[in-house]
């Protein structure tokens, strides 16, 4: 199985890019697919380890190393070697429902988890990952897969992001009729408008929605559940309700001058583009006001992924300076492998965006904003270090250290403060945790509530795509398992 | 003391008891009575001595005895004074009884008897006491004797001949002792059950008893007797591996003296009990049926030899003839044998499977005495003659002392061979004389070509078969439901199909056993192989070959005592695993077979709506119609699972197999029918190994060959669909002749239903109904279990679960998978268990612990079904004893420098030291400069070095070197099978260390070729102390039913410390058959080997180590609790170190550099000792807080205190909550004052050595600057290992390099004991006037050997023996020279010596990486098998050699002439230093070597040849061969092309 000694023969390669210049002038994907031959090479440097690290642990709990959804990435490895592309298709599909999306935005853990990572040089696994579903696509391998009989038991499912979706799709093929509502004029959550097309193109989101609706799977968007219909409704017509809505609530920044024009969240600012791509008019693509940075000098607040977008997509408008500060000190550029591989490490990681130009800065804080005529002209912030204290690592500003930022944009991308809690969540009376999300376990993913189960960012909080299909995937079971006793659905 | 074997009790079981022994005889051809002879056969004993061992109590032996002629003088005196009138010789027998000593007993005993006799006619003429002296006998052995008393019984008719007299007594025996367990029992007289006859014979008697060799003479006062008289004596000397007494277990038996032991003996008296409906016999009529059961149970493997021997006597056939049915010479594989010999062997084949195993038998009837060897040769048995007729044979020569110019031969018993000597005829028979004879007798190749059907012959049915079975069910869906996984693809089917290999792995197995796993698992995986350690030698398939058969007979079988050519037809198959074309041709023989065979097909499916509990059932129906087939004639059964479909179960094949085998026997019907099985469940090797082992003579896997037509094409391979089959039956034959050899069974007809299995969590039920015979210890799982596993497969075929839509299950056993198998070792126990020793944090240590030991959610071991009865009063933590003073009872495992990087091995080893544990070199020596300290106060030394069988790098100075010497008997990864490291992983340093030639592939024997049974044993411990009398001797066992004897023989054998491996350790390479099926968990083996040496109260002189998957500190405690003192580690110290579980040891490409020895590669190695201090101080500290809460404060004083554990309930597990650990947590009651850890020590016997002289002579020598010495001394066969305590003493002064050539010479007259010059150092020359016997120059590190002739006798040496077998065994450098021809497996393993002999035995220069050998006169067959290195010269003139020589490493050549002139490759005079054995550049010189050597051989011995070849020394050049390994010259030309580049440079 596998080439033992690929691994000391190959390079290790990864897909190429388009270069910034070309690739900040449009929206598309700028990932270029790797030929038949190079990726099989690339399938061939995996050791088939006797403990494959990246296919995680089977535990959910946070800051596990490897693949979130157990991938059984030596096994589709080594089907790639031997150019069977259907069956590592097969393979993948049978543990991850949407390859093509993780395939694009995942992080892979699993390449941090990689044996060959003790070395830096993982397999390219996420880059394999990708092909082999943009291939089963290219092929017309991914049909609708019926479910030999039907139960009769429908289930709402509210929230169309990927843990909405893998949870739909999982039940369907149990042979239940799973309904998902969504609040947005489409299906798709966070990977719909939060992810700007120039990582992953939405047409990929519809060529699913197409299988997950052969399979028969109800879409209804534009229903905001709370709001436009209440629970009860649901569990009334349903025998179940899986809460899979996100967690949609912005960490915001309170300090003076956060009510100047040209401050907004993240969020707000990639959706509207993501409208935009889509062919949404601007009325519709952004009814409260264009927030646009072209000509602007756009601060970007917070360090993560959602930030970069917020830099890819500041520099396709025509951005004059793009900055993004971060609370964070500046983390090492290499981590210290022998006590932190397999796990997922803290490095210093430059995105895509990152290399289509921007400056960042690191352990700033941002004390407050200052304009002209309620508009944003720039922040102040200050340097801090940050010291061991009582409770852990505590920040101290530097004295002294205070600057000024030009800023006539300001984003804020610090993260999410859990889901959105009145209508939706107040009307299913559900428990929550002490950080604000819906308390459920991850061994049966129910509620407090009878008949209502929670899963996703909902339930976990701000985490990754990849968290959410397993999620999704393993809340399907839970459910499936209450609505029949028993159940042959993968967790 | 109590009589006898202690009953079965915890995981004792006497079943497992073995022996060996030293065995002899004398006798005068002419067959001339004296009391003579007897007196001489007495002192055989005596000088045998030392192969028999003492128990706890000194004057406690293992039995002793003689057997000889009835002396008739003495029974007329007895007659006359018991005015008795005696018949003459002939018509009369004596009984010798053992009579109970309880008096009631005795009482129904003698009357049982006496009414038998009545009733058969015949006369009792009068009970005589057998005069005995008990003076001098041990308490314990006076306390179980019996009442010994003679019944002299008198023909009943005149016109009876002496054999039909003969018949008549044995079924009276046999019908006075079958029914004696019953009717004591009945009668509640236990004693009855003792009554014993030791023989009953018109022609012999023999006397024997728990007695020490020396007592027998005086214990029984008629030997000394001068009326005593008798022309041959049979003696032996027993060595059993337990103390407890037993005076029926002394040998001799009624016909024979066995040295060695019987490896398929269950399977041999299951095929006896089969026979029951199918035998008959003209001579012993209705007498036939009084003498079942005709081997009873319980005894002895050479008890039942015995009977199996008696009753083919009885039933007509000629003693030598007997013996060679039941010990045939190897035949099948022998293109030299005579065709009538060949015939008369495959025509007995179908009559009576080999009785196989290592044995030296000695046999006799009183009218002929002989002796025969196993086809291997693997016991010795040397004899001589002399010129006033006396031959005598002993496993060792110079047992008498006869003056050496009355001897006109000496010589040994070759494999297979046997030697006869006809008292009436009064002459010697030798063996070809004997076999043309019997084999003449009748035209046996007519018979067998009017009887016998080769399969592959018979033409193919007319109508081409249609697909069977259920054609609507797709492939996938019937691979499910046999439960087939990616892994079996993968792993074993493809790589079969592609290379014909049973594939390799490495890393041991992590997962639960069977019983124990969530998954449903295949039948197959409950039973565990049993392999050959210690008590029995495990055979090489590949090198030895030529012993191996996989012929196997199908259907019904001749009657075992029809003298004549039966009326039943044989078929007969090459190999049992048959093509689908094969098994129709079965199907349809009728046709094909004028009606000979009929066959039919049982379905062993059942209704899948029945579920679990329809098995039960199933098995019912499917035993009926086997028995109704068979009473209607039919001949061979197909068993089928076929019919296999959504509503249709399939029954496990073996179980369905060994039921309906099984209950054949037990009907007496199983002779008369084939069994042949059609199964998709059967693909890799252990599934047909078990197959096999419960009765299947040949095995149709069509799943498997689908499966791999499939692959076939899935994967474009470039073979054709029969190659394909063909690599994949080659591969499966391969590995079930490595299974066999395991065991030490060469052929598969004895392999068959021989059951060498342990049962490992099947219930005991379970197997007394479907695997009688089978051990089981933990219980387990019955029939519905093993019903819901195979629903559970089924219900994936065929229901609903997306997983299995359309892939196979995963698997998961060979490598982690989320969705696979349990593992202990997962990603975050990995993880964890790093970060912790690097980063030392306790709390990730913790969890690494807790997700080891908290074994609720899922079961990995038998440990984790334990819990500790803590104490209600905890022991304050400070109280308990410190980790520094814990981790010094720590070791890490063996693994050799080669298997892993020398980075990874020093950094253990630096480890160990600074916490004042044990590091372990592991097989494959140690680089000296590893022996002085480093700078930094650090040591690399590994105080534990280890001897295995390949004796790589086993120089005196590692010994010397050594706080423990590890004898490795077997590896828990895969016990009984030797290994091999292939050239391109031998780079120089590695070579260096092994002492062999870079580039050139190494090999380890399965056997070690010293040790074939438990007296060899007893010898190797005792040349290791005489190297290093400080160093512990320590032996490593692997965990299997029956462990703990051998355990016991072991501590007996005077080791000082064992290790009990599990199965689950780790290695760096294995067959995956080996890697999982092989050995058990280490839990078993301990409990039994604790339980077992408390009870032989042997316990106190040894220390007990466990190793083999131990983790963490609860580990270390319930080691602890269950007997161990000591605690190995292996793979938690590696991943400590660096290691990630890659599992691809084997391939050299471990990404960490702990695997490894590519450069590239070992840089990538980051382990510090630090980390692995670290780990063990976790472990220690674990296990401190375990001893607190248990109430200890001592690790000491928790040794085998099994009484603080409990059993844990799985009651939420679906298998596991049938399994029991009540005997494995037994705990034996030892008696006041026996220990139950270690806290003796051994007693080595040193003092006597002569070596002591020695050294004390060589004084000067030894000195700070040396003066050369001197030394004359006599010597004989009780003074063994001569020189190596005096080479120890010389590497430790001087290490390997040793004194100057010749500064010690001794001169020594006589016949040298075992293991003459073993280690011998540079600088000292041992000269030997006389012979020696087996291992001279073991070892052999630098001195030299010369063993020549007496002047004074005109023997042509080169047809005399003068040394023994497996001389110069793992020799590193030095010289020998023998004056006479010398036994098996000369030089074997030899890596640098250069020797020379006149002649030599089987398998001469066996795994030879090294040095030179010069052979002057014949070799036997088997030369330079597996011979990678070294050169050797044979003096060929009649051209036979080629046909001796296994040709499949080497290369014949004629040897060229001398060059002009030479230079300074040129081979020298004297070797220059120990590591330069001066014979220079190998491809080059020949004949100036061969010259060099035999001059030289011709200065220390006078030797006569060479002095004939060297007057005509041109001419005798023409007749030399030279054999040369292949990769040898490529590997040194290879050397010379690079030096010859350097040089250039």
């Amino acid at each position: 199985m596998g080439k033992p000694t690929g691994f000391l023969e190959y390079e290790k390669k990864e897909r190429a890019y388009e270069k910034p210049e070309a690739r900040k002038k449009n929206y598309s994907e700028f990932l270029k697919r790797m030929d038949n031959a190079e990726i099989r090479t690339q399938a061939a440097r995996c050791m088939d380890c006797g403990i494959p690290f990246c296919q995680g642990t089977g535990s959910v709990a946070p800051g596990t190393p490897g693949c979130p959804v157990n991938n059984q990435i030596p096994d589709w490895n080594n089907l790639v070697l031997r150019d069977h592309w259907k069956a590592a298709s097969d393979n993948l599909h049978s543990t991850n429902n949407f390859p093509e999306f993780t395939g694009r935005v995942c992080p892979a853990p699993c390449e941090a988890s990689c044996v060959l990572n003790i070395d830096d040089n993982p397999v390219s696994i996420k880059t394999i990952e990708c092909e082999i579903v943009d291939r089963a696509f290219d092929e017309g391998w991914l049909k609708p897969q019926l479910a030999p009989r039907g139960t009769g038991k429908r289930i709402a499912i509210v929230g169309s992001g990927p843990a909405g979706l893998a949870c739909a799709q999982q039940l369907a093929r149990a042979g239940h009729a799973p309904t998902v509502f969504e609040k947005s004029d489409r299906i798709g959550g966070l990977l719909r408008y939060g992810i700007p097309d120039f990582k992953m193109e939405k047409h990929l989101i519809d060529k699913r929605i197409r299988q997950l609706e052969g399979e028969g799977v109800i879409f209804r968007p534009r229903m905001h559940i709370g709001i436009d219909v209440s629970v009860q409704r649901l569990l009334d017509d349903y025998q179940v309700l899986v809460l899979a809505g996100g967690a949609e609530k912005p960490r915001d920044l309170p300090i003076p001058g956060r009510e100047l024009d040209g401050v907004h969240y993240a969020m707000d600012f990639l959706t509207q583009q993501n409208k935009r791509v889509a062919g949404d008019d601007e009325n519709k693509a952004a009814p409260g006001g264009t927030i646009s940075a072209k000509g602007r000098h756009v601060v970007v607040i917070g360090g993560g992924d959602t930030g970069s977008d917020c830099i890819g997509t500041s520099n396709r408008h025509g951005a004059l300076s793009v900055t993004q500060l971060e609370i964070m000190p500046q983390p090492p550029a290499k981590e210290n492998k022998a006590t932190t591989w397999p796990d997922w490490p803290l490095k210093l990681r430059t995105s895509s965006s990152h290399e289509e130009g921007c400056e960042r800065d690191f352990a700033v804080v941002t004390k407050r904003a200052i304009g002209e005529g309620g508009k944003v002209t720039a922040l102040i912030c200050a340097r801090i270090e940050w010291v061991r204290g009582a409770r852990g690592m505590e920040m101290k500003e530097v004295a002294g250290s205070e600057f000024e930022l030009k800023a006539d944009l300001v984003l804020l991308a610090m993260g999410f403060a859990g889901p959105v809690v009145p209508g939706l969540v107040d009307q299913t009376r559900a428990t929550l945790d002490p950080r604000g999300n819906v308390a459920a376990s991850t061994g049966d993913y129910k509620t407090s509530t009878d008949k209502i189960f929670a899963c996703g960012d909902m339930r976990r909080g701000q985490s990754l795509v990849v968290w959410a299909i397993r999620e999704g995937r393993q809340c399907a079971r839970a459910v499936d398992e209450y609505l029949m006793g028993s159940s042959s659905l993968p967790r | 003391m109590d009589i006898g074997l202690p009953p079965a009790q915890g995981l004792y079981d006497p079943r497992n008891e073995h022996d060996a022994c030293g065995v002899g005889f004398i006798a005068n051809v002419k067959g001339v009575k004296s009391n003579a002879i007897v007196a001489q056969g007495l002192q055989i004993l005596v000088n045998l001595d030392h192969r028999g061992a003492v128990g706890a109590d000194p004057l406690l032996g293992d039995g002793a005895g003689i057997l000889i002629q009835i002396p008739d003088a003495l029974f007329r005196d007895w007659a006359k004074t018991a005015k008795v009138e005696l018949p003459k010789p002939g018509d009369y027998a004596v009984a010798m009884c053992f009579l109970p000593q309880d008096a009631p007993a005795r009482d129904v005993a003698m009357k049982q008897f006496e009414n038998f006799l009545g009733k058969s006619k015949q006369n009792l003429l009068g009970w005589r006491d057998v005069p005995v002296d008990a003076k001098g006998i041990g308490k314990a052995v006076i306390d179980s004797m019996p009442v010994i008393k003679q019944a002299v019984i008198a023909k009943g008719s005149p016109a009876m001949s002496q054999d039909a007299f003969e018949r008549k007594l044995l079924a009276i025996r046999k019908e006075t002792q079958n029914p004696l367990a019953e009717v004591a029992r009945k009668n509640n007289l236990p004693g009855l059950a003792e009554f014993y006859m030791p023989s009953l014979s018109t022609r012999t008697i023999v006397y024997k008893g728990l007695l020490l060799a020396g007592q027998v003479g005086t214990f029984y006062k008629d030997l000394t007797n001068p009326l005593c008289e008798s022309a041959l004596a049979l003696v032996h000397q027993r060595f059993s591996t337990n103390t407890f007494p037993s005076w029926r277990l002394a040998h001799p038996y009624r016909f024979i003296a066995h040295n060695g032991e019987i490896n398929t003996v269950r399977g041999n008296v299951n095929w006896m009990y089969a026979r029951r409906r199918s035998m008959e016999s003209a001579l012993l009529g209705a007498d036939l049926d009084k003498m079942w059961p005709l081997i009873p149970h319980g005894q002895s493997d050479t008890a039942c030899l015995d009977n199996a021997l008696e009753l083919l006597v009885a039933g007509g056939y000629p003693l030598a003839h007997a013996m060679m049915m039941l010990i045939p010479e190897a035949w099948a594989g022998h293109a030299h044998m005579d065709p009538k010999r060949r015939a008369f062997y495959e025509y007995h084949a179908a009559l009576m499977e080999p009785w196989d195993g290592p044995a030296a038998i000695a046999f006799t009837d009183g009218r002929q005495i002989g002796a025969t060897l196993d086809r291997n040769g693997l016991r010795p048995a040397r004899f001589i003659v002399t010129d006033d007729d006396l031959v005598v044979l002993a496993s060792e020569s110079g047992v008498l002392p006869i003056p050496e110019e009355k001897i006109v031969r000496k010589w040994r018993l070759q494999p297979g061979k046997m030697l006869l000597i006809d008292l009436d005829e009064g002459r010697i028979i030798e063996d070809e004389e004997i076999k043309n004879t019997i084999a003449g007798k009748h035209p046996y190749a007519d018979w067998l070509h009017e009887m016998q059907f080769k399969l592959a012959e018979l033409p193919d049915p007319e109508e081409a078969p249609t697909q069977r079975g259920d054609n609507s069910v797709s492939l996938l869906d019937r691979q499910q439901a046999f439960g087939y996984t990616q892994e079996d693809v993968q792993f074993f089917l493809e790589p079969m199909a592609a290379q014909g290999d049973d594939p390799i792995g490495s890393m041991g197995a992590d997962t639960p056993i069977a019983v124990l796993s969530r998954k449903p698992k295949l039948l197959y995986n409950y039973f565990k192989q049993n392999f050959a350690q210690v008590t029995n030698p495990p055979i090489d398939p590949i090198r030895e070959e030529l012993v191996m058969s996989l012929v196997s007979m199908i259907g019904p079988r001749p009657n075992l005592l029809g003298l004549a050519a039966g009326t039943h037809r044989r078929l007969e198959i090459t190999q049992p695993v048959l093509t689908n074309a094969a098994l129709e041709k079965i199907r349809s023989i009728s046709e094909l077979v004028d009606g000979a065979f009929r066959t039919a097909t049982i379905d062993i499916t059942w209704d899948a709506s029945e579920g679990a509990a329809g098995l039960k059932s199933a098995i019912e129906r499917i035993r009926l119609e086997a028995t109704e087939h068979v009473l209607q004639d039919i001949n061979i059964l197909i068993l089928s699972d076929r019919g296999v479909n959504a509503d249709r179960i399939p029954v496990p094949a073996l179980l369905a197999l060994s039921a309906v085998h099984h209950k054949l026997i037990r009907q007496g019907l199983r002779m008369q029918v084939g069994l042949v099985v059609e199964t998709g469940e059967a693909r890799e090797v252990h599934h047909f190994c078990t197959l096999a082992g419960y009765g299947a003579e040949a095995v149709n896997p069509y799943l498997a060959f689908e499966t791999l037509e499939q692959i076939r094409q899935r994967e474009g391979m470039k073979l054709s669909e029969k190659d394909v089959k063909k690599n994949y039956i080659k591969a499966i034959g391969k590995g079930i002749l490595k299974v066999m050899s395991k065991m030490g069974i060469s052929t598969y007809q004895s392999y068959c239903g021989a059951q060498i299995f342990d049962g490992v969590g099947l219930s005991t039920d379970l197997i007394a109904e479907y695997f009688t015979g089978t051990s089981t210890t933990i219980e387990g799982v019955g029939l519905l279990e093993i019903g819901e596993e195979a629903v559970r497969r089924h219900a994936n075929a065929f229901g609903d679960n997306p997983i299995y839509r359309d892939l196979l299950d995963v698997g998961g056993d060979y490598a982690y998978r989320i969705r696979g198998e349990d593992h202990a070792w997962t990603p975050d126990s990995v993880a964890k268990l790093q970060h912790a020793v690097r980063g030392n944090v306790s709390e990730d240590y913790a969890a690494f612990a807790q997700s080891i030991n908290e074994q609720n959610e899922r079961l990995l071991t038998i440990r984790g079904l334990m819990q500790f009865k803590f104490a209600e009063m905890p022991v304050p933590i400070t109280e308990v004893e410190p980790a520094a003073e814990i981790v010094k009872r720590f070791a890490t495992g063996a693994m050799s420098f080669g298997s892993i990087s020398r980075e990874a091995h020093t950094n253990l080893a630096i480890a160990m030291n600074r916490i004042g544990g044990r590091s372990n070199t592991g097989e494959g020596g140690e680089k000296a400069d590893r022996f002085t300290p480093m700078k930094n106060g650090d040591s690399m030394r590994s105080r534990i070095k280890q001897v295995a069988s390949g004796r790589f790098g086993v120089t005196t100075e590692y010994l010397v070197n050594a706080d423990d010497i590890q004898i490795k008997m077997a590896q828990g990864a895969k016990p009984g099978e030797g290994g091999q490291l292939p050239g391109h992983k031998v780079d120089k340093n590695i070579a260096k260390v092994r002492h062999s030639t870079p580039g050139v592939g190494l090999i380890s024997p399965p056997p070690h070729h010293d040790i074939y049974s438990i007296e060899d044993l007893a010898q190797l411990i005792h040349d290791l102390k005489n190297v290093n009398p400080v160093a512990r001797i320590s032996v490593k066992l692997v965990s299997e039913v029956g462990v703990g004897t051998v355990a016991a023989g072991v501590s007996k054998a005077r080791a000082d410390h064992v290790t009990i491996s599990g199965f689950e350790g780790g290695t760096g390479a294995s067959p995956l058959t080996s890697l999982t099926h092989a050995g058990s968990p280490w839990e078993i083996g301990l409990a039994e080997t604790q339980q077992t040496l408390v009870l032989n109260e042997l316990r106190g002189r040894i220390a007990v180590q466990v190793d083999g998957g131990l983790r963490t500190g609860r580990d270390v405690a319930i080691g602890a609790l269950l007997g161990a003192d000591e605690f190995g580690f292996s793979t938690a110290p590696l991943i400590a170190s660096g290691c990630i579980m890659m599992r691809k040891c084997h391939l050299n490409t471990c990404p960490v550099g702990v695997a490894t020895q590519d450069p590239v590669l070992r840089a990538r190695f980051t382990g510090q000792p630090e980390h692995v201090i670290n780990y063990f101080f976790f472990v220690a500290e674990e296990l401190r807080h375990i001893m607190a809460q248990l109430g200890f404060r001592k690790v000491e004083e928790m040794v085998g205190r099994v009484d603080l554990l409990n059993m844990k309930q799985a009651v939420d597990h679906w298998k596991a909550k049938g399994v029991d650990l009540s005997k494995l947590l037994y705990q034996p009651k030892p008696k006041p004052g026996v220990a139950i850890k270690v806290s003796e020590t051994q007693n080595h016997g040193l003092e006597g050595a002569l070596d002591h002289k020695l050294i004390k002579s060589a004084k000067a020598a030894l000195g700070k600057t040396p003066k050369p010495v001197q030394i004359n001394e006599t010597v004989n066969n009780v003074n063994r290992t001569v020189g190596a305590m005096l080479s120890g003493e010389v590497a430790r002064r001087h290490g390997h390099a040793g004194l100057p050539d010749d500064t010690i010479q001794i001169t020594l007259t006589g016949t040298a004991g075992q293991s003459f010059g073993a280690f011998l150092a540079r600088g000292v020359t041992l000269t030997l006037v006389g012979d020696g016997n087996d291992y001279v120059g073991k070892g052999l590190s630098g001195g030299r050997v010369i063993v020549r002739q007496p002047e004074n006798v005109s023997r042509s040496p080169l047809e005399n023996i003068i040394v023994g077998n497996t001389v110069l065994y793992g020799a590193i450098a030095g010289e020998a020279y023998f004056e006479g021809v010398a036994g098996e497996r000369f030089a074997v393993r030899n890596s640098g010596a250069v020797a020379v002999a006149e002649g030599c035995g089987d398998h001469g220069c066996e795994y030879m990486t090294g040095g030179v050998v010069v052979v002057l006169g014949q070799t036997g067959r088997n030369f330079a098998a597996g011979m990678s290195g070294g050169v050797a010269y044979v003096y060929d003139p009649e051209k036979g050699f080629a046909n001796q020589c296994n040709p499949s490493m080497v290369a014949l050549q004629a040897v060229k002439p001398a060059e002009g002139s030479a230079d300074a490759d040129a081979p020298l005079q004297r070797s220059p230093a120990v590591d330069n054995n001066g014979m220079g550049d190998m491809l080059r010189y020949d004949a100036e070597r061969l010259r060099i050597l035999v001059e030289r051989h011709l200065l220390h011995t006078g030797s006569e040849r060479a002095r004939e070849l060297l007057n005509n020394w041109s001419e005798a050049l023409t007749h030399f061969v030279k054999v040369m390994p292949t990769d040898y010259a490529r590997a040194l030309k290879d050397m010379q092309s690079t030096r010859t580049i350097v040089a250039a440079e």
